[in-house]
């Protein structure tokens, strides 16, 4: 069943995380004499079974909360699953969950080496790729800055721009390129279009569909933890489809003056139709 | 709905739930999908739906990639030993580290020195001069300073190494990377601490006259070897139990500190050989040690070098008896704690990020 093009193969995977209320013996104590709980389970994700080939780009969408950054840390190898496997063939680089892995102590410079190495490439692939890493993160004179210092959007960008010159196999971007302008995100895509068109496989998160829709030729759509829709296992699925369903997508209900939000006319037109 | 429209919000919140479908279709028939998530899911599209720009796919055809090796776990392949097999990455750590610790400090790379020097300088006042040791223990500077480099080396080690995955907890959230690495990152940066120091020790032997045996040499890295396995076993185990409970960075300190009285720098081997007797038990405990063999071990090359140099000097100049079997033993423990240390990081590094 796994050919050898298969790029990522993710078998049956849960993940849960503790959440610790009380650390501190003062407070273990206290809660203890109230009855209350000393950690809660939550439940991220639900027995995900998916595959992907080689040379796919697949969109991954889905509420805030519904287990998107997760399946990425998953599939980027920083978290392990409690259940199931989660399995990759080559290297894997991206941006996940949210900020660039930088230490904040150290200059730009340092951190573009450090993250070039944890994402696999060796001294001589960065010094050669080194002035455009820095060329396309256009951070220009802050180079030797200290990472702290850096905007959101800065940092953003050089972590954007080291993950995507590293000739990865499989590029995870998260929701992360937000935080940068707009001609630095269309530069992204562009570049993003282009690994697409070597034959890289791509992870793509994001809640803009349109950008999805040109960006994807596969879309997941993740709902509290449970992959409900896969465009290429659900009969005539497409991007446009995954779409649809994670927005209901019957009438548009909200009219434009409607402060409230739903109708009840749409609530109940919502009811029946699923 | 029958029977007129709802007007208020409350009235419809319970127009929806009376619904015969509402409820149990919704949350039932899709796993996971909350009631509201029609509604959400459509006000995100409206509010992001400029949030990243269309791109169009490029026009040539899509070129097909062949990636070479098998599918394999993304999680990185940890353990000590990997670590050595590739170690750019680690240089790269330590290169930074170093650099971290002298960060915006006028003496910079001095500060590593005039610590374990004024360390030196107090303890020889008080201990030599003071409390006049030096008079019962030859060459006592040299006895110091065999203690003094090895203890430094450990509390470096010790300390560094406990806090290190705390302080690099924005890298080991967002990066897929051997976590080994930051608390052996640690034990690289003692040796490169306490090279110099040796250096140091080396010169002032040589300088009051020195010679060597056989016996001498292998005590040397002997004692080297012990120290570099305690210390990266301790590392590795407290810089992942350090995740789970903060406390242990507020220890280190104080371990380290009660340390540098628990082997013999200050005192000759002498003053705890008079235990013998009495509490022999005490004594067995005292010489297990592994900081203090390796003090042993270090001294039995420097001191006793010396000491030879100068002829003989009595019982007072002398060290532990069977030292380089008690050192082969020694070791061969800390190699095994240091694969118990192994397999305790690898089964606690898996809730690190999420533990951050």
């Amino acid at each position: 069943m796994v050919s050898s093009n298969t790029s990522i193969v993710v078998d049956d995977v849960s993940k849960i995380f503790t959440m610790h209320y009380h650390r501190s013996l003062k407070q273990i104590m206290v809660a203890k004499v109230r009855g209350l709980p000393l950690s809660e389970t939550f439940q991220a994700l639900t027995d995900i079974n998916f595959e992907v080939e080689q040379g796919e780009s697949v969109g991954l969408m889905g509420l805030n909360g519904s287990g998107k950054s997760t399946l990425l840390t998953l599939i980027n190898g920083v978290l392990k699953p409690d259940s199931g496997t989660v399995k990759t063939r080559g290297r894997v680089a991206g941006l996940i969950a949210t900020g660039a892995g930088f230490h904040p102590q150290l200059s730009g410079r340092d951190n573009l080496f450090l993250n070039a190495a944890i994402l696999g490439m060796s001294e001589a692939e960065t010094h050669r790729k080194f002035d455009e890493i820095v060329d396309f993160a256009d951070i220009g004179r802050f180079l030797d800055t200290p990472v702290s210092h850096y905007s959101s959007g800065m940092s953003a960008r050089l972590g954007f721009s080291i993950a995507i010159h590293v000739d990865a196999d499989i590029f995870l971007a998260d929701e992360v390129l937000a935080v940068g302008d707009k001609p630095f995100k269309v530069k992204c895509m562009a570049k993003m279009q282009e690994i697409r068109q070597q034959g890289t496989t791509i992870f793509y998160v994001s809640h803009a569909a349109a950008s999805v829709q040109h960006m994807c030729d596969r879309i997941l759509v993740l709902e509290g933890g449970h992959l409900n829709y896969d465009s290429k296992l659900v009969d005539g699925g497409s991007v446009e489809g995954g779409i649809k369903f994670l927005h209901y997508d019957d009438e548009e209900p909200d009219a434009p003056g409607d402060k409230n939000g739903i109708s009840a006319l749409a609530d109940s037109a919502l009811g029946a139709e699923i | 709905m029958s029977g007129g429209a709802p007007t208020s919000r409350e009235e419809r919140r319970e127009a929806r739930a009376s619904h015969p479908m509402a409820k149990e279709t919704i949350e039932e028939s899709r796993d996971g999908r909350k009631r509201n998530a029609a509604k959400r899911a459509r006000k995100m599209a409206r509010k992001k739906a400029d949030s990243m720009p269309v791109v169009e796919a490029l026009e040539a055809p899509q070129q097909t990639r062949v990636v070479e090796g098998e599918l394999v776990t993304p999680a990185p392949a940890g353990g000590v030993v990997g670590l050595f097999k590739a170690p750019y990455l680690l240089r790269l750590l330590v290169r930074r580290e170093i650099a971290k610790m002298y960060s915006a400090s006028v003496l910079g790379l001095l500060w590593s020195y005039i610590q374990p020097g004024l360390r030196f300088g107090v303890y020889y006042l008080v201990f030599g001069v003071l409390l006049d040791v030096q008079r019962s223990l030859p060459n006592f500077a040299i006895h110091l300073f065999c203690g003094i480099v090895f203890t430094h080396f450990f509390s470096e080690v010790f300390n560094g190494g406990t806090r290190s995955i705390w302080e690099n907890r924005t890298l080991v959230k967002k990066m897929a990377m051997p976590r080994e690495t930051f608390p052996i990152a640690h034990v690289i940066v003692g040796y490169y601490h306490i090279f110099p120091q040796i250096l140091l020790l080396f010169i002032c032997c040589l300088l009051s006259g020195f010679r060597t045996d056989l016996t001498g040499v292998v005590a040397l890295f002997l004692g080297t070897a012990i120290i570099s396995v305690f210390g990266m076993a301790v590392a590795l185990l407290f810089s992942a139990v350090n995740v789970y409970y903060r406390d242990f960075q507020n220890v280190t300190g104080t371990i380290t500190q009660m340390l540098h009285f628990m082997v013999p720098m200050m005192y000759g081997w002498d003053r705890i050989a008079g235990f013998q007797p009495t509490h022999p038990v005490l004594v067995q405990l005292y010489l297990a040690n592994p900081v203090c063999d390796s003090v042993i071990l270090l001294q039995r090359f420097f001191w006793t070098g010396v000491n030879m140099a100068d002829g003989d000097l009595g019982h007072n100049a002398e060290l532990p008896p069977h030292m380089l079997e008690r050192g082969g033993i020694t070791l061969a423990c800390c190699l095994v704690f240091l694969v118990l240390c192994q397999w305790a990081f690898s089964r606690l590094e898996h809730k690190f990020p999420e533990r951050l």
